[in-house]
């Protein structure tokens, strides 16, 4: 069974669908956890800190699937915990930075293990205002050598007016040494037109 | 003098007599926003540019990407100011650190990062 929007949500037509990077459907086949909720249902400030609950819950959760006996050492454990930690919190905090209120869209983050890799899947409604210029974005990762990208962005941060930082997504590439990739889906919605975004991480381990 | 920010989670505390900013706790604050006293705090040290600023992270468990940023833009402020040395003390059992820190030396080559 593949995942699909339309489980959670009432949507109209597919009217587009574009994927950047090697996205792959998420799939149920593994094992695998996701966190489902809509981003309004109580004020963000209040919600941004269960970010870090989830985060810390994630992480620990999916520690004890590692191997044991001959396979990780407490310190390759302790950095996969520290690496699933710090990704989900960065995509938890993404999607709620991002999400599109009009179109009262929920989000979610799952997680997947695999035998030699694991997973995440983030999905969101986005603003259709900002949509070509993150796809410019995403393009950039893609294409451009991450090391001088991530420099590119602390020193113009370092300039800038007090807008967002855009690290999240570059430390994971740069720090972390995760793949990336992301689908959009372009709905009719009551609202208009809404695009879904679903981003996907992998770490290989 | 001694400048500090305290929350649940985190403390930010300058200690004027050894020239030290120490960060602990769990920082997952939202944006530039909620980061503002604390870059106030490291902006203030900064100015007072001491011969050496020692930057201790070592019990700064989590750090968003967000406490990143604010920690690039403090030493490349402090590298374009030109006054003060730069030594960051990080923990090896903390794992953003080991990823992270190292992105320090890349803004300013002559900065001490020591993982304790």
């Amino acid at each position: 069974m593949k995942f699909e929007l339309s489980q959670f949500w009432q949507l109209g037509d597919e009217k587009m669908e574009k994927t950047f990077g090697e996205f792959l459907e998420p799939c149920d086949e593994y094992e695998y956890l996701v966190i489902h909720f809509s981003p309004t249902s109580m004020p963000l400030q209040q919600r941004w800190r269960n970010n870090g609950l989830s985060a810390d819950f994630l992480s620990e959760y999916w520690a004890t699937f590692l191997p044991t006996g001959g396979g990780p050492t407490e310190e390759q454990r302790l950095e996969f915990k520290g690496a699933v930690n710090y990704i989900a919190n960065e995509l938890l905090e993404n999607v709620m930075k991002f999400s599109y209120e009009p179109a009262d869209y929920p989000v979610s983050l799952g997680l997947y293990l695999f035998s030699d890799e694991f997973r995440f899947y983030t999905s969101n409604a986005m603003d259709p205002q900002q949509v070509d210029e993150f796809q410019q974005r995403v393009q950039r990762l893609l294409e451009e050598d991450p090391a001088e990208l991530y420099l590119e962005q602390i020193e113009k941060n370092a300039l800038g007016d007090g807008g967002g930082s855009q690290l999240g997504l570059l430390t994971m590439i740069g720090d972390y040494g995760a793949t990336l990739s992301w689908r959009f889906k372009t709905f009719e919605c009551k609202s208009g037109e809404a695009t879904v975004v679903t981003t996907m991480v992998r770490l290989q381990f | 003098m001694v400048m500090e920010i305290k929350d649940q989670d985190y403390s930010v505390v300058y200690d004027e007599a050894s020239a030290t900013i120490t960060c602990d706790g769990l920082m997952r604050l939202r944006g530039t926003e909620e980061y503002a006293p604390i870059v106030a705090l490291l902006d203030q040290v900064k100015d007072l540019a001491p011969a050496t600023i020692t930057l201790d992270v070592q019990n700064l468990r989590f750090l968003n990407s967000s406490g990143i940023n604010v920690l690039f833009k403090f030493v490349i402020d402090v590298r374009e100011l030109g006054k003060s040395e730069l030594v960051v003390l990080g923990s090896s059992l903390v794992p953003w650190q080991g990823k992270s820190l190292k992105n320090l030396q890349r803004l300013m080559p002559q900065l001490r990062l020591k993982f304790i």
